[in-house]
């Protein structure tokens, strides 16, 4: 009994205030991250055309010259303290083992894929594959400064 | 019934009303406008435009709500354990709960009172009471964790506290109960005779600093709440009281005798100026002060002894009593600092003094008399106004930013707004049920922001869907911004929300840390790369050095603990991402989960009891998986060889 009149005040309540006209209606705003759509390329296909992936993120040009020992000692010190709790250097460990990383992959996508990781996952056709070889084990966003990535790519090069 | 027949009566007038909405809205709330839905609905992804600082009451903590949409943003553990977040539980964190007593797990939390720069509340932190063990905690709005605990000496009851003066240079804490002090073994009987109060001034301007800097002995009347003044008037702060009957039973009659108690004023630049004149004498007791350290994540309790007390008899011009009708709780000074208001709660009106008038009247020597050196002035040559507002039991006044000023009345379950200077009501809602304390966002402060107000109640009964005889209290969100107040949101709340204080997002949200950096952690425990994981045994304490990153534990094999060892897993979260923390728990341990922020290291206790294998693993559902981050710990007998021995990843 009470539920009914409960239900018939808010219908007519609702009723009422519908008939208003109700012009303020609040539309949602669009979700803030709509993830593209991106063609699915065959993991073989994506794998294959490495060298035209620079992956996505905030890097788009690195330009490798001879090996900056300075650099790449710098590099080290992060990669040992941010990265080796997943990557091995010389085996696949959680993640991929970082040994001879440039002949599989672009210094861009590298530095991407360090610091842009959930979206790297979620629309690279490298990185989502890699995702899927690991049993969905993220790669983990370490907060490092576009500086530091650079430098643990200049480490990776004297692996 | 009752409530859907008013249901069914609120949906005819609307009827009748038609779409004439948004004027009476009061009657059972939101249902009554689709606008009140519209001025509460945050988006699913957007911001609240406030944050919320709610008092736990007894529950000891502080909750976090989200202004409009009184949505629940987190819980800030205070003075009690909590299992969920370790606090009190992990070997840090114990400390902050040590007092002269020992490890006290629980208070009742009354009042959160945001730092303040120029009178206006800055975001840097929140302070908050301890009633029953005299405690002022101190949380930074950058970690949103309790950082700092101060005991509060010679008090019982710290009630009225931590009102806080314009430059947040103090804090303040007044006896609710009157004890004897310094604390002896006395007849009860003999309250007039050995009961006193305090009034503390606990210095609050510098992190992990908070110091008692001086006492105010005063005679053994209930000091309620405070407020200090703002402007003109922020050397001064303003303390209720009530029992100056000085009854020791039965207070419900006894202490409610006397038409008119006291608002206490206390000039506390001259307190300051008697201190350095070395008028304050020394008492001798020790309290406890609690530091957490984001950088060492570990807090540490130092016993404090000694504390400067002046007496009101040998410092002339520190402390006045205004006379004020009658046993008056809430006592709030106007944004302009000018108006001193009483709220009277056993008066149907509000009595409101005036700074100048009381100035005059101290300098015109206008007294009635003293109690024990501090000096009544006359009631009619400080009091401005009355407000007479039919309402009953006036207990905690508010301010917007148009001259207004907003009260609850407990007795009556309403909000009366009025306006300062004419003293005319100009707009009264019901409120459900009881309100206690009102909060406007800055609206104890020099600059409110004026656009809601947020009703504490104490009785809930029949709001929300019962759950049995216990239910939350119940806040209630009224929009203020027109001339007329319009309630928009009921919503629940945590414990006893006594007082509450709200503060624009952006002054908080820009300051908020997302992680510990790992490289600036300085636990004396931690290990920042998993190759120096590692378990250490120190005869029958087992030390265990462990790391988490999404997803494994390292070590995840230890062998070699024996039963009856003492072990410590001082777990090291490796993560650098926001909102990845990892949990840690092992079976039978008696305490309770670690919940390790990224770059952070905490450490639970257990004693293995009985020989096996136990399984660990994360709390925390961090990656897909999740599951899998689990290990062993091998428990073989107390004579046992076993060689001690820890892996990760090995066969």
């Amino acid at each position: 009994m009470h539920r009914i009149i409960y239900t018939a005040a808010i219908a007519m309540a609702s009723l009422i205030l519908s008939s208003c006209g109700g012009g303020e209606k609040k539309t949602l705003p669009p979700p803030k991250h709509v993830s593209e759509s991106a063609k699915m390329a065959s993991p073989e296909d994506a794998m294959k055309n490495w060298k035209s992936n620079k992956g996505i993120g905030p890097v788009t040009n690195v330009e490798l010259g001879a090996i900056n020992q300075e650099m790449a000692l710098d590099g080290q010190k992060i990669y040992e303290e941010m990265c080796t709790a997943c990557h091995k250097v010389d085996k696949k460990f959680i993640g991929p083992a970082p040994k001879g990383l440039l002949e599989r992959r672009t210094p861009e996508w590298i530095m991407n894929m360090i610091l842009n990781p959930e979206e790297m996952v979620k629309n690279d056709p490298i990185a989502k594959q890699l995702l899927v070889e690991a049993n969905g084990a993220p790669m983990a966003n370490q907060n490092l400064t576009q500086d530091q990535a650079r430098k643990v790519l200049e480490y990776i090069r004297t692996l | 019934m009752k409530i859907y027949l008013n249901l069914l009566t609120a949906a005819i007038l609307a009827t009748f009303i038609g779409c004439n909405s948004g004027g009476d809205s009061a009657g059972k709330g939101a249902l009554s406008s689709s606008k009140a839905a519209e001025k509460v609905y945050v988006a699913p992804g957007e911001y609240d435009e406030f944050y919320a600082f709610m008092s736990g009451g007894f529950s000891g903590q502080l909750s976090v709500y989200g202004l409009p949409s009184g949505r629940l943003l987190k819980v800030i553990p205070v003075f009690s354990q909590d299992a969920e977040k370790s606090y009190g539980y992990n070997e840090e964190t114990i400390p902050m709960l040590n007092t002269s007593f020992g490890f006290v797990p629980w208070d009742d939390a009354h009042h959160p009172e945001l730092s303040q720069t120029n009178g206006v509340p800055d975001g840097r932190w929140i302070f908050i009471n301890g009633n029953n063990t005299p405690r002022i905690a101190r949380i930074d709005l950058t970690t949103f964790e309790t950082t700092e605990i101060i005991e509060i000496p010679n008090s019982g009851g710290n009630h009225s506290s931590p009102f806080i003066t314009e430059n947040s240079e103090y804090v303040v804490a007044g006896t609710r109960f009157s004890v004897p002090i310094p604390q002896k073994d006395v007849a009860i009987n003999s309250y007039k005779e050995n009961f006193r109060g305090a009034l503390s001034y606990i210095r609050a301007d510098k992190p992990g600093e908070m110091a008692v800097s001086f006492q105010i002995l005063v005679p053994g009347f209930d000091y309620d709440l405070a407020h200090s003044g703002k402007g003109k008037s922020s050397d001064w702060t303003f303390f209720t009281t009530y029992n100056t009957e000085q009854s020791h039973t039965l207070k419900e009659i006894n202490a409610s005798q006397n038409d008119k108690d006291f608002i206490a004023a206390v000039n506390w630049k001259k307190a300051e100026e008697y201190i350095k004149e070395g008028k304050g004498r020394d008492f001798p007791v020790e309290y406890m002060h609690n530091v957490y350290s984001d950088i060492t994540h570990t807090a540490t309790s130092n016993k404090i002894s000694g504390v400067k007390v002046l007496i009101p008899s040998e410092c002339p011009g520190l402390i006045y009593y205004l006379p004020t009708p009658k046993s008056p709780h809430g006592v709030d000074v106007d944004p302009t600092g000018e108006y001193i208001v009483g709220n009277g709660k056993l008066s149907a009106d509000l009595t409101v003094h005036s700074f100048e008038k009381m100035l005059k009247a101290i300098e015109n020597e206008s007294f009635d008399g003293d109690v024990d050196g501090i000096p009544i002035l006359n009631f009619e040559d400080v009091v401005a106004g009355t407000v007479v507002s039919g309402g009953l039991g006036p207990l905690h006044t508010e301010f917007d930013n148009k001259g207004n000023a907003y009260t609850s009345f407990f007795i009556s379950s309403e909000v009366v707004k009025w306006k300062i200077g004419t003293w005319e009501v100009l707009d009264r809602l019901p409120a459900y049920y009881s309100i206690g304390h009102l909060m406007i966002p800055g609206g104890d402060s020099k600059k409110p922001w004026g656009k809601y107000l947020v009703a504490l109640n104490k009785i809930t009964k029949d709001r929300y869907l019962p759950t049995g005889p216990e239910m939350n209290h119940s806040a209630q969100l009224y929009d203020i911004s027109g001339d007329k107040m319009e309630l928009l949101l009921d919503f629940p709340t945590i414990g006893e929300p006594h007082y509450a204080q709200a503060i624009p997002a952006e002054l908080v949200m820009k300051n908020s840390k997302k992680i510990y950096p790992i490289n600036e952690n300085e636990h004396a425990y931690a290990i920042k790369n998993e190759r120096d994981a590692k378990v250490v045994r120190e005869g029958k304490v087992v030390r265990v050095y462990m790391t988490s990153i999404r997803s494994h534990l390292n070590p995840d094999n230890i062998e070699g603990i024996k039963v009856g060892d003492e072990v410590y897993f001082h777990l090291t979260n490796l993560e650098q991402d926001w909102d990845v923390p990892h949990g840690f728990s092992i079976m039978g341990a008696r305490n309770a989960e670690l919940l390790v922020m990224p770059g952070q290291t905490e450490t639970l206790r257990w004693v293995p009891q009985r020989e096996g294998v136990y399984p660990f693993y994360c709390t925390d559902f961090c990656s897909a998986l999740h599951q899998e981050m689990q290990g062993y710990v091998r428990v073989s007998p107390a004579g046992s060889d076993v060689p001690l021995k820890w892996s990760m990843g090995e066969d």
